[in-house]
């Protein structure tokens, strides 16, 4: 296989609330001689939170971030669900409505850039899976996870609408999806089949609805749990902060006791492969990560 | 679409369930006939004429167009008038269930009742609102551009999908939800009406309003008419800054402070941004700050990163931002 390379973008959680995501994700990376380019320059995506205040204004700051994987004529990967779907999403629009992409490229212009349209966008799940392979993933496993009963939760936005995602998620079923229940096996490790595993965890309203917040990232919590999760592993770190760092609200409002350590996508890649305990970050996690 | 095969026998297992004399629901296996061109309602047929007479379901026109005959199939919104049943044979590996859009509301086997949609529905005024005159000198003419701003939202059918497809709706009961906020989208940019600003008062209200929206895009997963009713949920937000309707509260300041953030930084400043959002109760999060902390989960201001060519991010944002909080 010729040499995959990407030009990564982190997001700001990745920089700031899990730095054991990204230093995953580049350990990951480079295990598998994935080389991987860092958007330094790129700006926050909005969260979907700065679309509702001023959409145009996101496709802007979105539509800038693009061009500069663009200007290394890379596939953007992302390693944040909002992320993508808010790149995702300004992509397609400016891809498919001329007006708009013109409007855009006018305000670009004042800063020297142009959005081409020439870059993928995709989730790093789906370079792993439908780029690297799930078999040559296979192939460098060195510590199999096979004692683990392991809960995929995938995230909202890296399923929904599948219109828009199916352009860089192997054509991903938001019903059925596969992909990490298939990462799992692939490292050895037992997937956990649970209704939630395809639900939302509520993160986008934590700070005016908690309640609601909680209760969706409980109901998922528990669900895992009765069907024998020894852990949950996501490729949200948003979907990763309401259910480690809140996990005892989520556990409150649900009256259960929920004791379930999260994993990052790349985390539990890395923890296959053998990577270090320094480059997983398990220390960064507010609920224990016990081996 | 593959469509191989022509012709299967299979075992559907169907939600029973009649609120006038059964304790809780049960679920009955039927064998059934699968044709390639057989849509969920033939299905639901075979079940009614051949199996079982007592089996109720709504359904009219039987062209996509009344909404009675929505009901989910292992979970997933379907019109059943609408859906092919092979498709669904293959994605759900054969394993069919049916089941009545919201459980919960179940009155007998697939039928529920529909008063919390329609109530909700009410509540936007769905419909536009204006003092005609009786004789009309002259037609309400609207540009094309004014009727393209509706975007397909006149599409609704009311068939529910969406409304029972919604978490936020499913454990907040006051929410309006996606059908009828998509409503009050379709009917406040009608050049015609003159409610606007009522139905973005109504839509801007914390607890039922378009802040209790989780962004979890099930609605435009749902909608069997490809409406897409989060976008209008978006676009009801920016129309209530456009017109001055959003009032300082932690949602509003939470949408508008990453345009702070971004402006100082490039990237978010997580701390920065909960802070500037919730004011003087940013202290119901200091246990879970220090719990963050703790593990390195916290920037502290003096070591926040910067995106390289910032120049140019608080340029963009001089030159594009067109709304104020
Ligand atoms: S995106 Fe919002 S309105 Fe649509 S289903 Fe999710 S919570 Fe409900
Ligand atoms: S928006 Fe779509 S799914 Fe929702 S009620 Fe209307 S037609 Fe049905
Ligand atoms: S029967 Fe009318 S929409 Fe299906």
């Amino acid at each position: 296989m010729s040499q995959l390379k990407y030009a990564l973008y982190t997001g700001c959680t990745a920089r700031e609330s899990t730095p054991e995501l990204l230093s995953s994700t580049l350990a990951v990376a480079k295990k598998l001689g994935i080389e991987l380019v860092l958007l330094d320059e790129a700006s926050c995506c909005g969260a979907s939170h700065l679309q509702d205040f001023d959409e145009f204004l996101a496709y802007v700051l979105n539509a800038r971030n693009i061009c500069y994987a663009e200007k290394h004529g890379l596939t953007m990967v992302t390693i944040c669900n909002t992320c993508q779907i808010n790149t995702a999403m300004t992509k397609h629009k400016l891809d498919h409505d001329a007006e708009l992409r013109a409007r855009v490229n006018e305000k670009l212009a004042e800063v020297g850039l142009e959005y081409k349209g020439t870059s993928e966008v995709k989730h790093f799940l789906y370079a792993l899976v439908d780029d690297y392979g799930l078999e040559a993933i296979s192939d460098k496993v060195t510590t199999p996870l096979s004692k683990y009963n392991i809960a995929p939760f995938y995230g909202c936005h890296n399923i929904r609408p599948s219109e828009l995602q199916n352009e860089s998620n192997g054509g991903e079923n938001p019903y059925v999806p596969t992909s990490l229940d298939r990462l799992i096996e692939a490292l050895e490790g037992n997937s956990v089949d649970y209704e939630s595993k395809n639900k939302c965890c509520g993160f986008h309203v934590d700070l005016q609805a908690p309640e609601t917040s909680n209760r969706l990232t409980g109901t998922a919590l528990v669900d895992a749990i009765d069907n024998n999760a020894d852990m949950v592993v996501t490729p949200c770190p948003l979907c990763h902060l309401n259910m480690d760092v809140k996990q005892h609200h989520a556990a409150k409002t649900m009256g259960r006791d929920v004791e379930l350590p999260i994993l990052h996508m790349p985390q539990m890649v890395g923890l296959a492969l053998g990577c270090t305990e320094a480059e997983l970050g398990l220390k960064h996690h507010v609920t224990k990560v016990a081996l | 679409m593959s469509r191989k095969e022509t012709h299967k026998k299979v075992t559907v297992k169907a939600f029973r369930f009649n609120a006038e004399t059964d304790y809780l629901p049960y679920y009955k296996q039927y064998e059934l006939e699968v044709g390639a061109d057989d849509l969920v309602l033939d299905l639901l047929n075979q079940i009614k004429w051949e199996h079982d007479g007592s089996f109720s379901y709504r359904r009219s026109c039987r062209h996509g167009i009344c909404g009675a005959c929505g009901i989910k199939v292992n979970g997933k919104p379907v019109l059943a008038c609408k859906q092919n049943a092979m498709e669904l044979l293959e994605l759900f590996n054969n394993e069919l269930v049916f089941e009545p859009q919201s459980k919960k509301r179940a009155m007998k086997d697939m039928i529920i009742d529909k008063k919390d949609f329609w109530d909700k529905h009410e509540a936007v005024q769905p419909f536009v609102v204006a003092d005609i005159e009786e004789h009309p000198e002259h037609e309400t003419a609207m540009s094309i551009a004014q009727v393209e701003n509706i975007l397909d939202a006149d599409y609704c059918i009311q068939c529910g999908s969406c409304h029972y497809a919604c978490p936020a709706l499913e454990v907040n009961e006051d929410y309006l939800g996606p059908a009828a906020l998509t409503a009050a989208y379709r009917f406040t940019v009608d050049p015609r009406d003159e409610a606007g600003m009522e139905r973005l008062e109504l839509t801007a209200q914390m607890g039922s309003g378009v802040w209790d929206c989780v962004k979890c895009f099930e609605c435009a997963q749902a909608c069997p008419k490809e409406i897409n009713p989060i976008e209008k949920i978006t676009k009801l937000h920016n129309l209530q800054f456009e017109q001055k309707v959003a009032r300082s509260n932690v949602a509003t300041r939470h949408a508008e402070g990453f345009v702070h953030s971004i402006k100082k930084h490039g990237i978010l400043d997580e701390g920065h941004l909960v802070a500037y959002s919730e004011r003087a109760a940013v202290v119901k999060h200091i246990p879970e700050a220090l719990a963050m902390f703790k593990k390195g989960k916290i920037v502290m201001p003096w070591n926040m990163p910067k995106s390289k060519n910032l120049d140019e991010i608080q340029k963009l944002v001089e030159i594009s931002q067109t709304n104020k909080l």
